[in-house]
């Protein structure tokens, strides 16, 4: 094929369509959260989710909610082909508001917590796992 | 019904009236996430527990809506009050829409 001035701008418009889809993920992610505060404003505070650093393997990945005030505690993985994890709703016997569980990663990337507070107030947290081996099977 | 599930609870015997204990639950699942492939390219449809629950004499402590990124044999740490002697009841809810069941007492002492 000649390069043409026609043929490069070809090149170049499927240059930005591949660009686009990492961002196409995050707007996954930035519905669910829209869905979950109802377009809350989402501070920082009163949350803390622990993960490790790095996982060996996507397929369990122990992470860790805490928190003091929390009500609801959504869990979302930003680089997964579905980013929704779980969601966490505490009852009137619920001693604290951790929980711990056992998660899948597609690979390295974002895990982000929103948690409703009792004030009605959103915060998020997030942290960044490595993944070696990703956790959705081929 | 996914075959072989098999839900276990780990829940103190005993309490004092008021403690705080901690209670661990795994249940023996798949959780097929649709996102996997057979052999000759078909997806496997997706089969996951979506929603874990556990309760106390009929009161709240924790409920989790599972998505398809938790993990084979869902496993969960919480911690619960314990106002009285009585009975926890962890429930699970499968996609095809069995429930598993399992129930701990807890005696006060």
């Amino acid at each position: 094929m000649e390069l043409t001035r026609r043929n490069a701008i070809f090149l170049g418009a499927g240059a930005v369509v591949a660009s686009g889809l990492p961002a196409f993920a995050s707007t996954a992610t930035d519905d669910a959260i829209a869905a979950f505060t109802g377009g809350a404003e989402v501070g920082a505070g009163d949350l803390s989710l622990t993960a490790p650093e790095i996982a060996e393997n996507g397929n369990t990945v122990p992470i860790e909610v805490a928190s003091a005030t929390a009500v609801e505690i959504m869990v979302l993985a930003a680089g997964n082909p579905t980013p929704s994890v779980a969601t966490f709703k505490f009852g009137s016997l619920a001693a604290s508001r951790n929980a711990s569980t056992r998660i899948r990663l597609a690979g390295t990337q974002d895990v982000v917590a929103i948690a409703r507070l009792e004030d009605g107030s959103f915060v998020r947290a997030s942290s960044t796992v490595k993944v070696t081996i990703g956790g959705c099977g081929g | 019904m996914a075959s072989g599930v098999k839900p276990r609870v780990k829940v103190p015997k005993k309490a004092a009236a008021g403690d705080v204990i901690t209670i661990k639950t795994l249940i023996s699942h798949k959780m097929e996430s649709g996102q996997r492939k057979d052999k000759e390219g078909n997806v496997i449809p997706r089969s996951i527990i979506n929603r874990f629950t556990c309760d106390f004499n009929g009161e709240n402590v924790v409920d989790v809506m599972l998505e398809p990124a938790i993990s084979t044999n869902p496993f969960f740490e919480f911690e619960a009050k314990v106002p009285e002697a009585g009975e926890f009841q962890f429930t699970w809810y499968d996609d095809d829409g069995s429930v598993y069941e399992a129930n701990k007492s807890i005696a006060i002492g």
